[in-house]
């Protein structure tokens, strides 16, 4: 009898230990897709985060060419004119270049050469040499030396981004260009600087003259309608649901209107400013004022919410206290509530600007994809925003433009980034635990 | 005298109604015998009668706002005569060229015109004073008002902190009203596609072509206007990111939940919501530029010779690696949500980890995971960018990955963007496709927080 107990307690025994063997294998099998997954998310990351830096980072660069400009009198085809900043705005800028370029390269003789060869200097150069004789007109008549900002293709073949080793129909870049570029690099004459135009220009057909400033501005401006409407509103509204609202049908709608419309695409809030804010009450198109409403109308929902878990989190006791020292409900909420709420709300503000400020979708609707060349003065002037600059560019298959993409991303990104530190800072310094 | 300007007239008016009030609110308090005599703190009575200065004011201005302009045009092209305005051709043409007139931004000799203009212009002028009179004397009599109002027992912290909460309850229907605003804004338009196109070729033709053709006689002349092809596209790009969002969002949530030391998952978890935090554009750029020719290169090497460069793959797996922290915080969630003691019941039992999490705690969090993955295919759905950037412009109705197809989303936008003239179905098409968006996403995320809210009660 026990002899049967015991080879059946043995015959399980041996089963348990098998099947142990394999459980493990599931377990560790298991925990090994739980370990890939979260690998798997970051080698996105760091693949979208590396494609973007490698593909931009030159976007911060540029390439010039140093010339010696001859700005005689006759060179410039001042010719007794009157030397004033009128005068010095039209003078033959152009023409000194070229010539300058030509003198840099005296063994490029043809005419369809030259032609080629002066497109190694951008238009901007022209415009440069003009701000500086205008600042100081004294350089008339005199031989100047001056850095002069290079061609898109120069500027993209300095840089390593036009691969000269392919086939010469494949590149816009032909042999010969190689030549005179290395024959200028030869006699020191190009050079790779700091790309500050990057930073300071609005948008540009030129790659190299582009620059992310007005797109920079036109955020900011729609960022700065959009926080000073959502702000107030929302920690109004917050206030209203969470200290003052009976419970009974119209709240509850008004509460489910929220969770909703925070899940609604973003999209269906452009073409809702479209038929309203455009069509309806005609406001301007293209203007960081509308951009700003409808991001208004998009970030709401998110500030409600936080700001509603901000005062949810302030206890009763201090409430209590108020109420029981003789201060009105208004009273309580405005000069106890609210401040001990306001760190949250505040965190969950800079969370919901940051949401707007990379939101592209809606923008489109409202016509802030223009291509505008002036840097906004109001929130009333046509603008773009940053990610609908990014946008733009993107659309361009031009290889500057490509970089100058992943540039604007690099710099939306170390806003968002900052953005976000700025809200767990905040968090972390004032967030208290009752 | 513009609206800025008058708003600043207002704020001066009522600011100093505020401090007029304040003294004279304590002046009456000392010949009674002391503050505690007065009903409300001093301020309350300055804010009281700065609010009857102000909000009237306003409230008028914003009315004013709305009705001048279109009172001005009727005014104007009353003067007019019929003949004049057929010969222009377009009224609205010729109204605006009235005003560049007016205001010298344009040159004219046409004797009608230039009348026109003078008008146009002698009304903008008697409106502007109209409305800075009436604005600063209704300012100056609520003002006016509050003053004699002002007694000891004037109940002013009251009335004050019902203006206050009249303030904060308006704030919160806001967000009714731009729920409304969205359905009527779209509806209207949506409505006006239904009439010229009817419903049923909308929601179940399999041609989408919406470009418009000069002329009767060119082949395609009407446009077709069949969604199907865009729903198919959508469904497919969100079915590929889900593919790729859910199994990763959710085996990465039960690492971090359930095995994960609290220091790697206080590592992990932030670097995970750096990918929610990238702008969408980004990912888009990341998908027409690294994602879509490396598919199409892939593609090609194993024998798909017809692949096309802009793939629904390429956009979908894109979307799925945008989608994927969204998954998994949610599921995150609900799976620390489900109580210790079941899993301390299944370990009990000599159940391993992975089986506990298979057998007792997946099961238990089920509702709460499908709710959230119904919330990640609404966002999916309506996702824009990614889809614009990378899935390409023409409808396909296919069901081959590689093949370029296109969404309900980026059509709104390839409709929209650019000039358009609200007349023809082609850009009405644009708001009935949006009016489908919002009714299927709204739909979802209804069904998906309802799951959600009813899960999380049970343990809770």
């Amino acid at each position: 009898m026990t002899d049967k107990i015991e080879q059946l307690a043995q015959e399980k025994r041996a089963r348990v230990r098998a099947s142990l063997a394999k459980r493990r294998g599931k377990e560790g099998r298991f925990r090994f897709y739980g370990i890939g997954s979260i690998f798997l998310a970051f080698t996105f990351l760091v693949l979208l985060l590396g494609s973007i830096v490698s593909q931009g980072y030159t976007a911060f660069y540029t390439t010039e060419i140093r010339l010696t400009v001859d700005l005689s009198e006759e060179n410039l085809g001042i010719e007794g004119k009157p030397l004033n900043d009128e005068t010095l705005k039209y003078l033959g800028y152009r023409s000194v270049l070229a010539d300058a370029i030509f003198d840099a390269m005296p063994e490029v003789t043809s005419r369809g050469d030259k032609r080629e060869l002066f497109r190694f200097l951008s238009n901007g150069a022209e415009y440069d040499l003009r701000d500086r004789v205008a600042a100081n007109p004294d350089l008339v008549g005199q031989e100047v030396e001056i850095w002069a900002l290079a061609g898109d293709n120069v500027n993209q073949f300095n840089k390593g981004n036009i691969d000269g080793s392919l086939p010469e129909s494949y590149r816009q870049f032909k042999d010969k260009h190689i030549g005179w570029f290395n024959q200028l690099k030869e006699d020191d004459r190009v050079r790779t600087v700091f790309n500050s135009r990057f930073f300071t220009n609005g948008d540009s057909r030129d790659a190299e003259l582009a620059g992310i400033w007005g797109a920079t501005v036109g955020s900011f401006y729609t960022l700065l309608v959009t926080l000073a409407l959502s702000f107030p509103i929302g920690v109004a509204a917050a206030i209203y649901l969470e200290e003052f609202a009976p419970r009974n049908r119209i709240t509850e709608i008004i509460e489910i209107n929220i969770n909703n419309l925070a899940a609604v695409p973003s999209i269906v809030f452009g073409l809702l400013g479209l038929a309203v804010f455009l069509n309806f009450a005609d406001l301007p198109r293209s203007a960081p004022v509308v951009g700003g409403l409808v991001l208004t109308l998009m970030t709401l929902p998110t500030i409600i919410i936080s700001s509603r878990a901000s005062i949810k989190a302030v206890p009763p006791s201090v409430r209590d206290a108020a109420l029981g020292v003789g201060a009105s409900k208004m009273q309580m909420v405005i000069h106890h509530v609210l401040p001990l709420a306001m760190p949250g709300m505040l965190t969950g503000t800079i969370i919901g600007m940051a949401q707007a400020l990379g939101e592209t979708a809606p923008l489109l609707m409202i016509g802030m994809v223009a291509f505008i060349v002036d840097i906004p003065s109001g929130p009333l002037d046509a603008a773009t925003a940053l990610p609908v600059q990014i946008y733009l560019w993107a659309e361009n298959p031009e290889k500057g433009f490509v970089e100058n993409t992943s540039g604007a991303i690099m710099v939306l990104l170390a806003f968002l980034a900052l953005m976000n530190a700025c809200a767990v800072i905040l968090r972390k310094r004032l967030e208290r635990r009752w | 005298m513009t609206t800025p300007m008058l708003m600043t007239v207002i704020a001066v008016i009522a600011i100093s109604g505020f401090f007029i009030a304040r003294a004279r609110s304590i002046k009456l308090a000392d010949t009674a015998g002391g503050l505690s005599k007065l009903h409300s703190r001093p301020n309350y009575y300055g804010s009281y009668v700065a609010i009857l200065a102000a909000i009237p004011a306003l409230v008028l201005l914003l009315l004013w706002q709305a009705v001048e302009p279109n009172l001005i045009h009727s005014l104007v092209m009353a003067q007019l005569s019929d003949s004049y305005v057929t010969q222009f051709g377009n009224a609205d043409l010729l109204y605006s060229q009235i005003g560049n007139v007016a205001r010298g931004i344009t040159q004219t000799d046409d004797a009608v015109l230039l009348a026109a203009a003078d008008h146009y212009q002698m009304l903008n002028q008697l409106g502007t004073t109209l409305r800075f009179t009436a604005m600063t004397s209704l300012a100056l009599a609520g003002l006016a008002f509050g003053w004699r109002s002002l007694r000891l027992r004037l109940r002013a912290r009251n009335r004050v902190e019902n203006v206050m909460q009249a303030f904060l309850l308006l704030c919160s229907t806001l967000a009714i009203l731009t729920t409304l605003g969205i359905v009527l804004s779209v509806l209207f338009e949506a409505l006006r596609f239904f009439q010229m196109i009817p419903v049923t070729e909308f929601i179940f033709g399999t041609e989408w072509s919406p470009q418009i053709a000069l002329r009767a006689d060119q082949q395609a002349a009407s446009g077709s206007f069949g969604a199907i092809p865009l729903f198919t596209g959508t469904l497919m790009i969100s079915f590929i990111a889900m593919c790729i969002a859910a199994p990763v969002g959710l085996m990465s949530a039960i690492y971090l939940a359930e095995y994960a030391s609290p220091r790697i998952r206080g590592i992990v978890k932030p670097i995970l919501e750096i990918l929610a935090g990238i702008p969408t554009v980004v990912y888009g750029f990341f998908a027409a530029l690294v994602a879509a020719p490396f598919i199409r290169d892939v593609a090609q090497a194993i024998g798909f010779s017809s692949a096309s460069s802009e793939s629904a793959l390429a956009a979908g797996a894109v979307m799925g690696i945008m989608i994927i922290p969204f998954v998994s915080s949610l599921s995150d969630d609900v799976i620390t949500a489900v109580p210790q003691s079941l899993r301390d019941g299944s370990y009990g039992l000599g159940a391993t980890p992975s089986e506990t999490v298979r057998k007792v705690v997946l099961p238990a969090a089920l509702p709460g995971i499908v709710g959230g993955l119904l919330l990640a295919v609404s966002r999916a759905i309506g996702e824009t960018m990614i889809v614009v950037m990378a899935a390409g412009l023409s409808a396909n109705l296919t069901a081959n990955p590689l093949d370029s197809v296109t969404t309900v989303t980026v059509q709104i936008v390839t409709l929209l963007v650019g000039d358009q003239e609200f007349d023809s179905p082609k850009t009405l098409a644009a708001f009935a496709l949006g009016l489908t968006l919002f009714v299927v996403t709204l739909a979802l995320n209804v069904i998906a927080l309802n799951i959600v809210k009813k899960y999380r009660e049970q343990y809770d």
